[in-house]
């Protein structure tokens, strides 16, 4: 990427917080925004400019929430179980900015708007549909039936099995 | 992120606002904020300025546009760029000081790799014009040992990537009048009355 990192915080900021505060709750999810986007900003330069940044970096926030969850369960601080949080997701191990899957960021880019914030808030950064109609208006029965167009194309552009059934 | 940007998100502003402002902070100890900027308001009209590590990079009047400016620095120097920062607060200072009239010289250190070859051969020898002083694009020319290139000189000062704190405003036409300046002829006849010794510059010495 060589556009000013300065201006995917100001436009995804918002999302990414959303994203880190349906896994974790307050102070951690601030903790979470600060490391995703520490990641990002270290990843940035490297980033193939065709990638759909909003879906990068949902992705690497919601693995960033999880894992602070995982840290937390290991130093027996009671939280929610990882499963039990709404979403499914869509990377099956995407660990941090680094370890990417390019060609799905890229085939989320080419979907049509709707179904791509759909795609992107709820099956990589696990929101519930009433959360995503919420963020993006319209209703939680719309914003369903768009992301699963939208998982039909990825489907069809991106791979029939690639990780698109969920964690295994 | 304005206030309805936040709010169409669900967030109050100074939520996220404290989140960048931390995001600042670690960026400059891990050794990732490869460019710091921030907007200030001056007698002259809204400035950017923007520094790397080693100094200051980039000095911008709006009428240069700020959005372009930013641009141009994510390409040339790294799109590792985030507002804010504690580098900035000493050439900040410095600017305060020079606009109440009270610096006559700047201190903090400029890196001019945003000025090439004989560009940047004309904006070095620049800070030798003294405050209050001015020269012609001809002078100048001479100066850098070649007489014949005025034009450039001129394309040299126009392109001046720290303006004010490299005084390219000091470069006049030689019948003395101020002649043309990227900030816009106002403000450069207003920082020449500056250092002329006509007092402080009030916030309303240039319409912007």
């Amino acid at each position: 990427m060589t556009g000013p990192f300065e201006e995917v915080v100001r436009v995804h900021g918002g999302t990414v917080l959303r994203v880190c505060r349906a896994v974790l709750g307050g102070g951690d999810a601030d903790d979470a925004w600060s490391e995703t986007f520490l990641a990002a900003l270290r990843a940035w330069p490297d980033l193939p400019s065709d990638v759909n940044a909003e879906a990068w970096l949902v992705t690497v926030a919601r693995r960033k929430a999880i894992d602070e969850v995982r840290r937390r369960r290991r130093h027996a601080v009671p939280v929610g179980e990882v499963d039990a949080i709404g979403g499914d997701l869509l990377v099956a191990v995407v660990t941090g900015p680094t370890d990417r899957d390019l060609d799905l960021w890229r085939a989320v880019d080419a979907l049509p708007d709707k179904q791509r914030r759909v795609v992107v808030l709820h099956h990589l950064g696990g929101l519930p549909y009433g959360d995503v109609a919420a963020h993006l208006g319209g209703t939680a029965a719309a914003a369903r039936r768009a992301g699963a167009d939208g998982i039909a194309t990825l489907r069809r552009t991106y791979g029939a099995t690639q990780n698109l059934e969920g964690t295994p | 992120m304005n206030a309805q940007e936040a709010a169409d998100r669900g967030f109050a502003a100074d939520e996220l606002r404290a989140l960048h402002e931390r995001l600042v902070v670690r960026a400059q100890a891990d050794g990732l904020l490869d460019v710091a900027y921030r907007v200030v308001e001056s007698p002259v009209g809204r400035l950017l300025v923007a520094a790397g590590e080693s100094g200051v990079l980039r000095v911008a009047f709006e009428v240069q546009g700020h959005a372009a400016a930013l641009e141009d620095l994510a390409a040339r120097v790294s799109p590792r760029v985030l507002e804010g920062g504690a580098r900035l607060d000493a050439v900040l200072r410095e600017l305060d000081e020079y606009f109440a009239g009270t610096r006559r010289a700047f201190d903090v250190a400029v890196d001019l790799r945003l000025a090439r070859g004989f560009r940047r051969e004309v904006v070095a020898t620049l800070p030798t014009l003294r405050y209050g002083a001015t020269a012609s694009y001809a002078q100048v020319a001479a100066a850098t040992g070649r007489p014949a290139a005025v034009r450039a000189v001129g394309t040299a000062c126009a392109l001046n990537p720290v303006p004010v704190l490299v005084p390219c405003h000091r470069v006049v036409r030689s019948d003395g009048s101020p002649g043309r300046y990227a900030g816009g002829d106002a403000a450069k006849r207003a920082l020449l009355a500056l250092e002329r010794g006509h007092g402080p510059l009030a916030s309303s010495a240039v319409q912007a």
